[in-house]
């Protein structure tokens, strides 16, 4: 009884405070990000293996461009289902500055799946530059890095539409219904057929844009799949036990009560 | 009935032999087979060894953490993420870390309403109640500490805004701003002592939560209906009585605690902290972590140059700065919490026998969480004028609406003992009914 009630008390607290919150983080005035099933939300979710496979196409074709995934390592994309050969090919891609030479020059080589993916711009000032001034973010982090980030990167890439009737878009902006203040700097990135997917899937922006971001959200989260699997177990384990613990704590205080 | 037996190891040969020259056997036994414990506990008496067990948490991943963490701004972001990604379990260990911080403040605040509730700061249990305030300092100078680690934008503009506050300090504010800085900005020299700091903390903890137990275990626990124990057939042995309640309140709280490590780690941070912190972009709204809240609307509170003007028109009194009387009142709102045991004179702990203050208790609770929502929006509009009126309560609730209640409130007849908990009439007034009145200072 009396642990029915602190139970019911510390509900009502808990709902409370965690109201107070999630107000708490949405402080900021962004538009509401349109919700979308992904394949990896709730308990059981884990990454689409299709899906994470067209969008890193995606990211290399189109995004990879402006962005750089420097946390990513080439290497990393056999946890994701490339095999070894695609992973060397992938990387051997790219040109990456190698170790000093014996006459101390450092001279290109190709990259090897150890290395991280490589960034499109030498250094900030580069990438500005080349953007009209604004920065393109690294996507490594970019879903953990927005509030409810998978949601709303996928809103910002199939959010561009025209400007509502007198609203002046300055040169070098876009209009995007889904970015707070709605303009910015990048230019509508996806198109329909913007990349040929290698499984033939038919490319349209909104396809592009699912698998993009659950491209980057496996980049942002990599443990996910883990994560998950090991907390059902943890969960599973401690039920049972804390289970136990009161079959256990009646018993010792039979003789109290 | 429990006995209150001394342990059978205790007559072992080796333990008797160690024993003999150090009594550590003898003291675990008095502590926790012969310490007498009020029969009647309720669950919200389980949160005090919770948060001793979440120390203890804190201690074994933070030192973990630290064989990977790199406390340099260029690499200390990418050092944390190097955790998530490349080092066995990493993810793991930073994501009960970080959310352990969470369920601390969690813990330790429920057990701070608890005392609140049953009175149990009340003599003879003062000292006990102010080492828990030094606690609740402690792990808040921790927290923040650990929060600036990282690196990201969070920690970065938290550090500033924090760090600033001491400039307000007259005369000495800007040295200590320099001092906490090693320099003059949140740099390298900040990570690094905040670094240090927040490796030292946690065992400057460990050592006042020894004090805290000691403090407990000279008068024992105070319980839900906050008279004394009268005697064998109120109490009960720790062991294996409250050794067991415990488990059974940690495996339900690890239940808790992994919901979040494993389904939702990032739900109590800011998604501003795995952005890299950058001293040339302020973010669009700094707010602190969650537990820091109430304090944070307590300071944004006090109206600009409110006291400043009361004070010299009224007072002729030298000129307080707005930020000063901010900074004041948010150390204030902590340094009442020391003074408490003086300013609630009621004789009776619990609010169960106390029909006026448990009113106030729960609007005093509904007070911080406004006062925590308030934190989290930007201080404009109608946020601004709910953040006072609750600030004001806050304050109202400890120096007027105790002492008063103290002095007016009509309690109700306390019961004989623990163990005849339901009894008639005859007790009189609350004072009388407690055979042995409660020590004065
Ligand atoms: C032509 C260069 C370019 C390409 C290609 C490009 N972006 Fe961007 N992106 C930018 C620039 C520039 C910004 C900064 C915009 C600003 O700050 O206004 C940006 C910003 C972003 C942001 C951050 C928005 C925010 O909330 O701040 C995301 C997310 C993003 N891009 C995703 C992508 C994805 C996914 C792709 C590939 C499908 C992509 N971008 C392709 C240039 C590019
Ligand atoms: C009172 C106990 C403690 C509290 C409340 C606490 C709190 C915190 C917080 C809030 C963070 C930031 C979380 C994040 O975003 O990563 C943090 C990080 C960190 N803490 Fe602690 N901590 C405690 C004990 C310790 C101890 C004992 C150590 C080491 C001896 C330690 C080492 C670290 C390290 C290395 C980090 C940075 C790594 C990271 O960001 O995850 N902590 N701590």
């Amino acid at each position: 009884m009396n642990m029915i009630r602190t139970a019911l008390v510390a509900g009502v607290v808990a709902v409370t405070a965690s109201m107070t919150f999630s107000s708490a983080n949405a402080a900021g005035d962004a538009p509401h990000a349109p919700e979308h099933h992904w394949s990896f939300s709730g308990l059981f979710g884990t990454y689409d293996r299709a899906a994470l496979r067209r969008g890193f196409e995606v990211y290399n074709g189109v995004c990879a461009g402006c962005h750089s995934l420097r946390l990513v390592a080439y290497r990393n994309l056999m946890d994701i289902g490339f095999t070894e050969a695609e992973v060397k090919a992938i990387a051997a891609d790219v040109d990456v500055p190698a170790e000093p030479n014996e006459e101390g020059e450092i001279e290109d080589r190709p990259g090897i799946p150890a290395d991280k993916f490589k960034s499109p711009f030498a250094n900030e000032n580069a990438a500005r530059a080349s953007n009209g001034g604004a920065l393109p973010p690294d996507l490594s982090l970019i879903i953990k890095a927005r509030l409810n980030g998978s949601n709303y990167v996928n809103g910002l890439l199939t959010g561009y539409t025209d400007a509502p009737a007198g609203e002046e878009v300055p040169e070098g902006m876009y209009y995007n219904a889904n970015f707070s203040g709605h303009l910015i700097a990048m230019a509508p990135p996806l198109s329909d057929e913007g990349v040929d997917y290698a499984d033939k899937t038919k490319a349209t922006v909104k396809q592009q844009a699912e698998d993009v971001v659950t491209f980057l959200t496996w980049a942002a989260q990599p443990e996910l799949e883990e994560r998950k699997r090991m907390g059902i177990k943890v969960i599973l384990f401690l039920l049972l036990m804390t289970g136990l613990l009161y079959v256990l704590k009646r018993r010792i205080w039979a003789d109290v009560h | 009935m429990a006995q209150f037996q001394k342990p059978g190891w205790l007559d072992n040969g080796l333990v008797r032999w160690v024993d003999h020259r150090l009594p550590i056997f003898t003291f675990v036994s008095h502590e926790l087979y012969e310490y007498p414990t009020p029969r009647n506990l309720n669950y919200w008496w389980n949160f005090g060894s919770l948060a001793g067990i979440i120390l203890v948490i804190m201690i074994v991943t933070g030192i973990t953490l630290a064989m990977h963490y790199t406390p340099h701004t260029a690499m200390a972001f990418d050092s944390v993420e190097r955790i998530m990604r490349d080092v066995n379990y990493g993810w793991l260990l930073r994501y009960i870390h970080m959310n352990g911080a969470s369920m601390f403040f969690i813990v330790v605040y429920i057990h701070m309403f608890r005392g609140l509730y049953f009175g149990s700061y009340k003599a003879p249990r003062e000292i006990l109640w102010i080492l828990g305030v030094v606690i609740l300092l402690l792990m808040m100078a921790t927290a923040f500490m650990g929060y600036v680690l990282p690196w990201g934008q969070m920690s970065f503009w938290g550090a500033t805004v924090i760090t600033n506050l001491f400039s307000a300090i007259p005369l000495v504010g800007d040295w200590i701003v320099t001092l906490l800085w090693g320099g003059f900005a949140v740099d390298n020299p900040t990570l690094n002592r905040f670094y240090s700091l927040h490796y030292l903390m946690p065992f400057v903890l460990v050592g006042v939560i020894v004090l805290h137990i000691w403090a407990l275990h000279v008068h024992g626990s105070n319980n839900p209906i906050g008279i004394d124990t009268k005697g064998e057939q109120d109490v009960i042995p720790f062991h294996p009585y409250y050794t067991v309640k415990d488990m059974f309140g940690l495996g339900v709280f690890l239940v808790f605690f992994s919901l979040f490590i494993f389904f939702a780690p990032d739900y109590l941070g800011h998604p501003d902290n795995y952005i890299e912190a950058n001293a040339l972009a302020t973010p669009a709204h700094i707010v602190p972590e969650w537990y820091f809240l109430p304090f944070y609307a307590i300071l944004r509170a006090v109206p600009a140059n409110f006291v400043g003007e009361w004070a010299t028109a009224w007072m002729g009194l030298v000129f307080i700065e707005a930020k000063l009387a901010g900074v004041l009142a948010m150390f204030g709102s902590i340094a009442v919490l020391f003074v408490l045991p003086w300013l609630d004179r009621s004789p009776v702990r619990s609010s169960r026998f106390r029909p006026l203050y448990k009113w106030f208790f729960w609007i005093f609770l509904i007070d911080c969480l406004v006062l925590g929502y308030v934190g989290a929006k930007p201080a404009e509009g109608v946020y601004i004028a709910i953040g006072r009126v609750a600030t004001i309560w806050y304050f109202a609730h400890f120096l007027v609406i105790i002492p008063l209640l103290a002095k007016f409130e009509k309690t109700k007849d306390l019961p004989k003992s623990i163990s005849e908990p339901v009894l008639g009439g005859g007790g009189g007034s609350a004072s009388a009914a407690a055979s042995k009145p409660m020590e004065k200072v």
